[in-house]
């Protein structure tokens, strides 16, 4: 065996088979820088001819005429600020008290089955969201909620309901993020109320805190960089978020104060037009593209900063 | 030596299954949605029937006609005919397949199919979002004996690009000045007011489940969808309701031998029977055939799909292009269609 290992010939001397493996992974690694920053070239490339033709102009300009070839994105990124801020205002408090719920307490036969639901209810690919929402979900807004809303709470007469709903629009969009990014953003929760050391909250019960006390005062202020890390990474999902979406929003690109009126999102927008636009038609998608990335990318930086932010603290103590 | 035996069988299995690829030329092609029902029948039906496969991908017109200039599908299909200075000046034919009807479908609680009869600037005044009740007076005085529920209009329209959307507003435009000054004609356009569906089947399920609502889709997802379609007055004056007949009958009065390069829209077309939004769908090929076998499998297909595909296409609500037309494009082919400067179809 021992004289098979030395006589063993190699194909490349060990030093240079050494060099090459690093020089592959480096390579490997650099793919990674190289295609963002292709993506982000490409687009601005593409997006030139709308972005010397429309200026600043397209980003407040309301008009979107593929007819007389006039384009503006304000439509779609109204549409994809307020559906990702009903997302991120219904689907925070839940998840908060939901891994709240999970770690400070829910007995282990619980907390184990609980938790895996999380997991697995954050791996439901988008489109099954999507069938959902239109199938079931559009339906019963038209018939319980938007009712309840509009006539039993006498909501209509403000502006931001009105009278007029049919189940698709900006709230049931909202609504159906809301559920997506729920299971991410609880998932991350629980690990950051994890990380909370347990000496800290059991002197906090010996000194005679009750457990409201403890998740309050404790649990949360000491997790409260990594909560908000959470918040990020969900409002990451739930900007991007295309067919999900795409079938309950209504698609219309007249903007609209109501949250019950149709409306559109810039990935909606995208997925919509991209096959039958041409000329400064798939320009103008292509500068709405990178508005997008430039919207994700910005959360993804300030999500990421948070996260290394809260990981150094527990290093510190 | 097994392992020799086994690298042996693998290589065996791959250079057989290269043979096999190599001998049974693929046919792709890629365009309209409109009628790709009818395409999938038929590239099915072509392929148990002769062996040829044709791959045929229903990404849009406007994706078609990108492809077939980008070179990258052996034919396009498009809903909107080319002008013939685009056509030449990328070396293309178009010559029309098919040609079908688009139709405004509603749900109404207690109004029966064609119960409702509709004119152009009624149809554009709805979809400008100026009539918003069912029971407008523009509406009523079009329908003495019918009860309209006073229930507000929701407009459903295509929220992707498609040439079923440029078949309609193309007719709105003719028969709505309102419509033709404030939106137009096109595969996408401003729409005023209303929803979006994603497709045929977007459309038609939204208005399934729209109390009130109004779309537009073609005929075949209408019956598919058991939606109530509307009567509609035609340039003659007459209130008709869709049909192969009536689709038949726009096209019969079209005048092919005076469009050139197959340019033809069927939209409001005269004579007492004929369905005012008709639209045809075209196939797009390359003048100069790179490869000769291929161009002719190729046109083979078509030949086929005109004799053939005719029945297919009526039992899912196409009219097939009348004889007439199918030997004039014979006769185009048999002209232009080269490969190496010799004639692929004779």
């Amino acid at each position: 065996m021992k004289s098979e290992l030395i006589s063993r010939k190699y194909l490349i001397p060990p030093e240079l088979s050494d060099r090459v493996f690093k020089i592959i992974t480096a390579i490997a690694a650099f793919v990674v820088i190289a295609l963002m920053v292709a993506f982000f070239v490409q687009l601005v490339w593409y997006s030139m001819p709308s972005i010397r033709q429309f200026g600043f102009k397209f980003i407040i300009s309301t008009e979107w005429d593929p007819v007389k070839n006039v384009f503006g994105a304000l439509p779609s990124i109204v549409g994809t600020l307020i559906t990702t801020s009903i997302a991120v205002a219904i689907a925070v408090p839940i998840s908060f008290i939901a891994a709240m719920f999970l770690v400070e307490s829910a007995p282990p036969c619980i907390q184990i089955p609980v938790s895996y639901a999380l997991d697995l209810l954050a791996a439901i690919p988008s489109i099954i969201f999507g069938m959902w929402g239109l199938f079931v979900f559009v339906p019963f807004m038209q018939d319980y909620i938007q009712p309840f809303l509009a006539e039993t709470l006498h909501l209509k007469s403000l502006p931001v309901f009105g009278d007029v709903y049919n189940g698709f629009g900006f709230l049931t969009a909202g609504l159906i993020l809301a559920l997506m990014i729920l299971p991410f953003i609880c998932a991350v929760m629980r690990d950051v109320f994890k990380m909370v050391p347990a000496v800290l909250k059991e002197s906090a019960f010996g000194a005679g805190a009750t457990s409201w006390e403890v998740s309050m005062g404790i649990t949360m202020k000491y997790g409260a960089r990594g909560m908000l890390g959470a918040v990020f990474l969900g409002l990451g999902r739930a900007v991007g978020e295309t067919m999900a979406v795409l079938f309950i929003i209504g698609n219309s690109q007249n903007l609209s104060y109501s949250l019950f009126s149709g409306g559109t999102t810039i990935a909606a927008t995208l997925a919509n037009n991209f096959a039958e636009a041409d000329g400064i038609f798939m320009s103008s998608l292509f500068e709405l593209g990178l508005i997008l990335l430039a919207m994700s990318f910005c959360i993804q930086i300030v999500g990421q900063l948070w996260l290394n932010r809260v990981s150094r603290k527990m290093g510190e103590r | 030596m097994k392992k020799k035996l086994t690298i042996a069988a693998v290589l065996t299995v791959i250079m057989g299954l290269g043979g096999v690829v190599a001998k049974a030329a693929v046919i792709n092609g890629a365009g309209a949605s409109f009628p790709a029902p009818v395409y999938r029948v038929w590239t099915y039906s072509y392929k148990k029937a002769t062996g040829t496969r044709v791959n045929y991908q229903s990404v849009g017109s406007g994706a078609g006609i990108r492809q077939i200039k980008g070179k990258t599908v052996n034919f396009g299909a498009s809903d909107k005919p080319l002008k013939k200075a685009d056509l030449d000046k990328h070396g293309i034919v178009q010559f029309p397949m098919l040609m079908g009807g688009v139709v405004v479908v509603i749900n109404i609680p207690g109004i029966k199919t064609n119960q409702l009869k509709l004119d152009g600037k009624t149809i554009g005044d709805i979809f400008l979002g100026k009539i918003k009740k069912w029971n407008d007076p523009a509406i009523l005085s079009l329908n003495l004996g019918i009860t309209l529920p006073g229930i507000p209009i929701t407009v459903v329209h295509r929220s992707d690009g498609s040439g079923t959307t440029w078949i309609f507003t193309n007719y709105l435009s003719k028969v709505s000045a309102n419509w033709k000054n404030q939106v137009g004609t096109g595969k996408a356009v401003k729409w005023p007011v209303g929803l979006g569906g994603q497709k045929n089947p977007g459309v038609s399920g939204n208005v399934k489940r729209i109390k009130g609502s109004i779309g537009y889709v073609e005929y075949t997802y209408a019956i598919e969808a058991k939606l109530s379609t509307t009567t509609i007055k035609n340039k003659a004056g007459k209130f008709i309701g869709p049909s192969i007949k009536a689709f038949q009958t726009a096209g019969a009065n079209a005048d092919w031998n005076n469009a050139p390069g197959y340019y033809m829209v069927l939209t409001d077309q005269p004579g007492d029977g004929s369905w005012p939004i008709t639209g045809v769908t075209y196939i797009l090929i390359y003048k100069q055939q790179q490869n000769a076998a291929k161009a002719k499998t190729m046109l083979k297909y078509f030949e086929w799909c005109y004799s053939q595909g005719a029945t297919a296409a009526t039992r899912m609500s196409y009219v097939p292009m009348p004889a007439s037309i199918v030997k004039m494009v014979k006769q185009m082919w048999a002209k232009e269609i080269k490969a190496n400067g010799v004639a692929v179809y004779k």
